[in-house]
């Protein structure tokens, strides 16, 4: 909750100005039952005629006045929740999507989404009801201490010696309800991933028939949820009958006190009456105090977890070029460190995902500007890890990375993710019409637009509907598998990026559209420097540099020709794959 | 989600159907309306015990029953601790119907979910789904489990209060007779006002959960091409619209209470006025004025109260519209009546004549013929976009055909009922589904009863026993969101493990091995032909050493199959399979 603080800051003057005309609202509110028993008790018996139309004049006044406070009150309550919604909702998204896979991994993607969006939520509506209920109530309080501390001080002792214990009883309840209510949106973000699941895994769970099995574990996960809500829902609700007993209780004591004192004379009965007037005034407050109760639990619970997001800092961590610079320069001596003059240098790097084994070891190559690289190996081999490496997704355990001759943990991101264009395996589309997925928010002009669809060979959008404006389903559904993946190439190639990574892009396509395809790739993007992960050897065969990967480690590099001389692996998937009709 | 034209469902209809999940538990309902009126009766009776216990006090200094006020007070303390059970007693029991009714509806917009056709998953963003399962059904319960006991309470006190009025001062109450209706009339006007409002409210909540869900699924995507700022832009938008439209509906929503109050303080005033008017002329005593005013202010607090839960009811209104317009929404077709489970299942596949378009696309297929015997493995090629998944999605009975008919063992699949008869299929994807689990579980997912030597076996023939060894742990290695640790092409051979594990009858693969290496995938081919034997296959694939063993290649194009036949016939035949065959080795 603290972590939020600095979102509410800024709105401490509207905040302020808000409670001001909420308070202003609540005493006319509160004059209109005292000027009520002002003209019974005092101006009726007068039998002043003039007087009563006065004061039941003012009384509508006061009505009046205490409607127009009130909305305008509610309404800028509802303003300041929501712009501070609108704030934290946007750091959020921000932070979320720079979040490291490591990150997301640790956080889990359906937990990211209901803190995106329900925990925001919660946290809107408590905001938005403590401005709008907050403020009566402690105004009732306070008043009615101070009127019953007037009336008789020995008496309001008891009602005060009682206001601790019913804080303390506030603090326990509250103490133990943020942690269920946290529980609740654990239970609730299984839900979303049961959600989520189902819906991108309809047609296999049909094909398997997995849909009753599906039905069951969402209910499961539903149970979970209504029953994680019904405890902290249980906990939560005894606040209530356990204040209004308490106060009832000192209510009691007051009257047994009371007797005492009017025993010894030191008070008088009528004041116990009116006491206890204000007495029941102190405890409607009280008990209107714990109806925003629940709401302020819950909307802590999803402070806390907003907060937990908002807290990571940025994970890339940059070392300083000018330091590194420096140390460059004391290793020329030794000839071996020195600056990478290739568009691309991998320099002995090793990684591992997850510590254990290395999914990757010691690998090395350069290339300059426009050159190509080929990666080809078996499943599992670590082609997707070298470029997962090389976009800095993750951070290698050993050796360095340079591009253009600097170390990419110097690059800043933003200049970094610049010189890339991607496609990644299972690459998403997102949601919007064919021009907006090439364009990706980059301002692609239709020109390059144009140029790409050209060059990815993806000749089909001219015979959509629409063309560029033609709308695409959710994940391109509506786009044949070779289709989608032509448009992602499009979308990498768009801006003609200096470096151009394709994870095993040519799965999708036939053999026909994916030779045109490097064809055109080369034709078209010749000062671009192609890294190329492929299943197939014609692929990657016309690559300046080939890599043939076995278990992470590198066990054939050079040209096609070098390869089949002195890879046997290399010349093996190339026999197999192109048979006999290749010779 | 078409939501922009999803009709407001009339209200009185809403009301039905949410009575509908309330009516299993009408007897705690009612029980809990008894409970609130003891309890209040209980509450009450506390006033006129310390009233008892101050006319003991009363006689002044040295003369106070002690006693007698001791009695009083311990029996208020008992009263009130009753109450107070009671209290708690009715939280609970509302919180019970609350929790049954969202568990219910929650399951029922799943089952829903569950029975859409596949087309429908390609327009609906899990996003809005997921936000109708926990904001609306949320939003719905809240109003529930507290405004019926609102409602309830609120309608007797208000009884009980004009009947005192009437008693007391008929005429009096004419006030009320004049400022209720015109109060009614104004609610009724603001209820058509807000209504809409907080509609837009959960659609706007559902599209930026939809987006947002979106934006986290591609956040690799969006990472590296630095579009942070334009996904944050894209999403500011909606966080706008949203917060903009919940200001709007709180801003007409949150004006109800205040002028609720205005109307009742105008009231009281007036009642006020007039009688002490009628006091002054000698009609009514200054003790039934006061009694009066009491009883008004009685009368009034519940309308008061009425008013904040009419735009609760509102929102909650607008809710349960987003829930039935998902449970509204067209299912799959219904088996046809005279639909019948499979018994025996020979495995004959044949297409008679399929012709078939989608609703949203121009993608075609025309007049397709073919026949897949029992045991038999059928390859489909085919340059992209000619069809071929369509191929699939018939034979899975995701769509069906507009014209022909596919029949399995000489029967018109439509007249099977499609859970039967999916249920002879095994179907591996390009784009992998796991799911958050152990590696084990997602194996093991088609073939519940399976132990772990099938499992592992099933993995063996994948090619993927040795590298779950090779994880740290095992089997039970937990697949994460971005599996990152498990490259695609693993993957696609946990999931070709699970495949073969299902023991259905028909087995298809649609570029299932597409991100496999040749040699693993050479491997796997031979290893199935063995699991395959007496199975129906169908395989689609790019990668022609994948379907060169196919006893029918089915080579597709523009919708239409125009050449049939095993791959020595077919490259005899140098058609369009000899060409796409000889474009494996142009470089």
């Amino acid at each position: 909750m603290k972590k939020l603080l600095p979102y509410i800051f800024p709105f401490r003057f509207k905040i302020t100005l808000q409670m001001i005309v909420k308070f202003a609202g609540t005493i006319f509110d509160l004059f209109i039952p005292w000027i009520l028993s002002y003209i019974i008790d005092d101006v009726v018996p007068e039998k002043n005629k003039a007087g009563i139309y006065l004061w039941g004049f003012v009384m509508i006044l006061c009505a009046v006045g205490a409607v127009i406070l009130n909305i305008s009150a509610n309404r800028m309550a509802a303003r300041i929740s929501g712009d501070i919604t609108k704030e934290i909702r946007h750091d959020l998204f921000s932070r979320t999507m720079r979040l490291s896979c490591l990150k997301i991994d640790e956080i889990t993607e359906p937990s990211l989404i209901s803190r995106l969006t329900s925990d925001t939520y919660y946290f809107y509506q408590m905001i938005l009801r403590i401005q709008r209920l907050g403020i009566r109530a402690p105004i009732l309080l306070v008043g009615g201490c101070i009127v019953t501390l007037m009336l008789e001080v020995k008496l309001a002792a008891v009602l005060i010696a009682l206001l601790p214990i019913l804080f303390l009883i506030v603090f326990y309840i509250s103490k133990k309800g943020i942690p269920l209510y946290s529980k609740v949106q654990r239970a609730a973000d299984k839900l979303v991933r049961r959600v989520r699941e189902f819906m991108s895994g309809i047609r296999v769970i049909l094909a398997l028939s997995k849909r009753d099995y599906e039905k069951m574990r969402f209910s499961k996960a539903n149970k979970r949820v209504v029953e994680a809500e019904q405890k902290a829902g249980y906990v939560m609700s005894a606040t209530k009958p356990i204040m209004s007993f308490a106060l009832n209780l000192g209510l009691a004591l007051v009257i047994l006190v009371g007797a005492f004192l009017v025993n010894k004379g030191e008070t008088q009965p009528g004041k116990i009456i009116a006491f206890m007037t204000y007495f029941t005034i102190i405890l409607n407050a009280t008990l209107s105090i714990t109806k925003i109760f629940v709401m302020v639990s819950k909307g802590t619970a999803s402070a806390d977890r907003i907060a937990k997001v908002l807290e990571i800092e940025d994970e890339h961590e940059y070392i300083n070029e000018q330091e590194e610079e420096a140390e460059r320069e004391e290793g020329e001596g030794e000839g071996e460190a020195e600056a990478s003059n290739a568009h691309i240098e991998f320099r002995n790097v090793s990684f591992s995902y997850l510590g254990v084994s290395d999914n990757i070891r010691n690998i090395s190559f350069k290339l300059a500007k426009g050159q190509s690289l080929g990666l080809i190996g078996a499943t599992g081999s670590g082609k997707s890890t070298i470029l997962l490496l090389l976009l800095r997704f993750y951070d290698s355990d050993k050796g360095e990375i340079f591009v253009d001759g600097r170390n990419i943990k110097s690059i800043p991101r933003e200049e970094l993710y610049k010189k890339f264009g991607t496609v990644f395996q299972n690459d998403i589309l997102f949601k919007g019409s064919i021009g907006e997925s090439i364009d990706f928010g980059r301002g692609v002009q239709l020109e390059e637009m144009n140029c790409a669809a050209k060059t990815a060979r993806a000749d089909f959008i001219y015979e959509k509907e629409g063309q560029f404006d033609y709308q695409l389903e959710i994940r391109g559904g509506n786009l044949s598998g070779g289709q989608k993946q032509r448009l992602l190439i499009a979308r990498a190639m768009a801006k003609k990026p200096e470096i151009l990574l394709l994870d095993d892009v040519s799965s999708a396509l036939d053999y026909r559209t994916d030779a045109a395809l490097r064809k055109s790739i080369e034709k078209d993007l010749v000062a671009t420097t192609k890294i190329i992960v492929s299943q197939r050897a014609s692929s990657v065969m016309k690559s300046d540099l080939i890599l043939v990967l076995d278990k992470g480690t590198v066990i054939g590099k050079g040209s096609h020709d070098e390869l089949l001389k002195n890879c046997p692996e290399y010349r093996e998937i190339y026999d197999v794959q192109m048979g006999g009709a290749a010779v | 989600m078409k939501n922009e034209n999803s009709p407001l469902v009339h209200k009185k209809h809403l009301l039905v159907r949410l009575w509908q999940y309330i009516k299993p538990y009408k007897g705690i309902v009612f029980a809990s309306c008894v409970l609130t009126l003891a309890s209040n009766v209980l509450a009450l009776l506390g006033p006129l015990l310390s009233g008892r216990a101050i006319d003991a006090i009363e006689p002044g200094p040295g003369q106070v029953d002690f006693t007698l006020v001791l009695k009083y007070v311990l029996m208020m303390i008992a009263f009130f601790a009753v109450s107070s059970l009671l209290n708690y007693i009715l939280s609970i029991l509302m919180i019970r119907i609350g929790r049954n009714i969202m568990y219910s509806m929650r399951n029922d917009v799943f089952d829903k979910l569950s029975r859409m056709p596949v087309g429908f998953f390609d327009r609906c963003q899990a996003g809005e789904v997921i936000s109708i399962i926990s904001y609306d059904i949320d939003t719905i319960n809240s109003s529930i489990s507290t405004d019926i006991i609102q409602i309830a309470t609120s309608f007797v006190t208000v009884l009980g209060a004009l009947i005192m009025m009437l008693t007391i001062r008929a005429e009096l109450v004419l006030i009320f007779a004049v400022t209720v209706p015109i109060f009614a009339y104004y609610t009724r006007k603001r209820i058509k006002r807000v209504r809409p409002l907080y509609k837009a409210r959960s659609e706007k909540l559902g599209k930026l959960n939809g987006f947002a869900e979106e934006a986290v699924t591609g956040q690799k995507t969006v990472k590296a091409y630095n579009r942070e700022d334009y996904m944050l832009s894209g999403f500011d938008s909606r966080n706008i619209e949203a917060v903009e439209t919940a200001y709007n509906a709180e801003y007409y929503g949150s004006i109800n209470g205040p002028i609720a109050n205005l109307f009742n303080n105008s009231s009281v005033a007036l009642v006020c006025i007039f009688g002490s008017l009628l006091y002054l002329s000698g009609a009514i005593t200054l003790g039934s004025v006061s009694s009066f005013v009491l009883f008004s202010r009685k009368f009034a607090g519940p309308i008061n109260e009425f008013a904040n839960i009419i735009s609760d009811l509102q929102s909650a209104f607008a809710a349960a519209n987003r829930v039935f317009w998902l449970i509204d929404e067209t299912p799959e077709k219904p088996d046809a009546l005279t639909a019948l489970p499979l018994e025996h299942t020979d495995g004959n596949i044949s297409f008679k004549d399929v012709s078939f378009y989608y609703e949203s696309s121009m993608e075609i297929l025309n007049h397709v013929s073919f026949e897949a015997p029992t045991g038999s493995l059928t390859a489909i090629v085919g340059p992209t976009g000619a069809g071929k998944t369509t191929i699939i999605n018939l034979l899975m009975r995701f769509y069906d055909a507009q014209s022909g008919e596919i029949q399995l063992d000489g029967t018109n699949i439509c007249d099977i009922k499609r859970t039967s008869y999916r249920s002879r299929y095994s179907m591996v994807l390009q784009d992998t589904w796991l799911f958050h689990g152990t590696i084990f579980q997602n194996i093991a997912y088609g073939a519940e009863s399976a132990t772990r030597e099938d499992v592992e076996k099933a993995a063996k023939t994948a090619e993927i026993h040795d590298f779950i060894l090779s994880l740290p742990d095992g089997y039970a290695t937990l697949i994460s969101d971005n599996g990152a640790n498990i490259s695609k092409g693993q993957k696609q051979l946990l999931t070709i493990a699970r495949a073969m594990l299902s023991g259905a009858k028909m087995l298809i693969l649609d570029e299932a091995t597409s991100n496999v290496d040749t040699d693993t995938e050479r491997k796997i081919l031979k290893a199935m032909k063995k699991l395959t034997k007496g199975k129906t296959c169908f395989v689609i694939a790019h990668r022609l050493s994948t379907v060169e063993n196919a006893d029918n290649i089915l080579v597709v194009d523009g919708g239409k199959i125009i050449e049939e036949g095993t791959h020595e016939n077919l490259l005899k035949k140098e058609g369009l399979y000899y060409k796409i065959y000889r474009s494996q080795f142009e470089i």
